[in-house]
């Protein structure tokens, strides 16, 4: 039995995918994280994002946050799927699942992930501008 | 010895290539490779700073580098 789904797509991401597995008679909730792209940063607005990655390695990574969450906190599944390529406003870039027989676990290690995600995972984006680009985080 | 460096998000565009074939000295570290690298690309030094990965994993500064080994610049990260 697998517990974990990890997943980089150049397409776009299902939600449904994500829900269904995860989803269990033994469950007594599923906690969903999707992200979505705004449509400004610091009240500039944004054209779209451009997201890469270093995908053996982001897989790893991904991989090693889900082992993690099953390991720290009472969840029974586990997906995290992250896009790649350009992304439009309101499209989903990750989409993190979790399933539990109580709904506290699945709450912390849903945010256990995308915080550790935004850490670790050796993805990047580039924000387009109508008079520019920027990667982001990436200036002091 | 030789070694493969790769290259992503920013510093893809400071240094203009997305992988190069890099001589390095047995022994280094990867503080030594950090070194040579600034050295070698001063436009590193625009971002605040990098992290090394050694066959896709992170490695600490103290990790000695092996002929072959594929090594990657790491920006800080912003996927989400």
């Amino acid at each position: 039995m697998n517990y974990t789904s990890i997943k980089i797509s150049s397409t776009k991401l299902n939600l449904h995918d994500c829900y269904s597995f995860v989803e269990d008679a033994s469950c007594g909730g599923i906690a969903l994280f999707v992200g979505t792209v705004r449509n400004a940063t610091k009240n500039k607005e944004v054209k779209l994002l451009d997201f890469s990655g270093y995908e053996p390695m982001a897989l790893k990574e991904m991989q090693k946050i889900a082992d993690k969450a099953l390991e720290k906190f009472s969840i029974y599944k586990i997906a995290i799927h992250h896009a790649t390529g350009e992304l439009q406003i309101g499209d989903v870039p990750v989409i993190i699942a979790v399933s539990s027989a109580h709904r506290k676990a699945a709450f912390e290690a849903c945010k256990f992930a995308i915080n550790t995600l935004k850490d670790t995972v050796p993805i990047w984006k580039k924000e387009h501008f109508e008079d520019g680009e920027v990667w982001v985080n990436s200036h002091p | 010895m030789k070694i493969q460096l790769l290259f992503f998000g920013i510093t893809t565009d400071l240094v203009g290539k997305n992988s190069i074939s890099f001589e390095l000295n047995t022994k280094a570290t990867v503080e030594n490779l950090k070194d040579l690298l600034i050295e070698q690309f001063p436009n590193l030094k625009n971002i605040h700073q990098f992290a090394i990965a050694v066959n896709e994993e992170y490695a600490d500064d103290d990790l000695l580098i092996n002929n072959g080994d594929v090594v990657a610049i790491i920006p800080p990260v912003s996927g989400g």
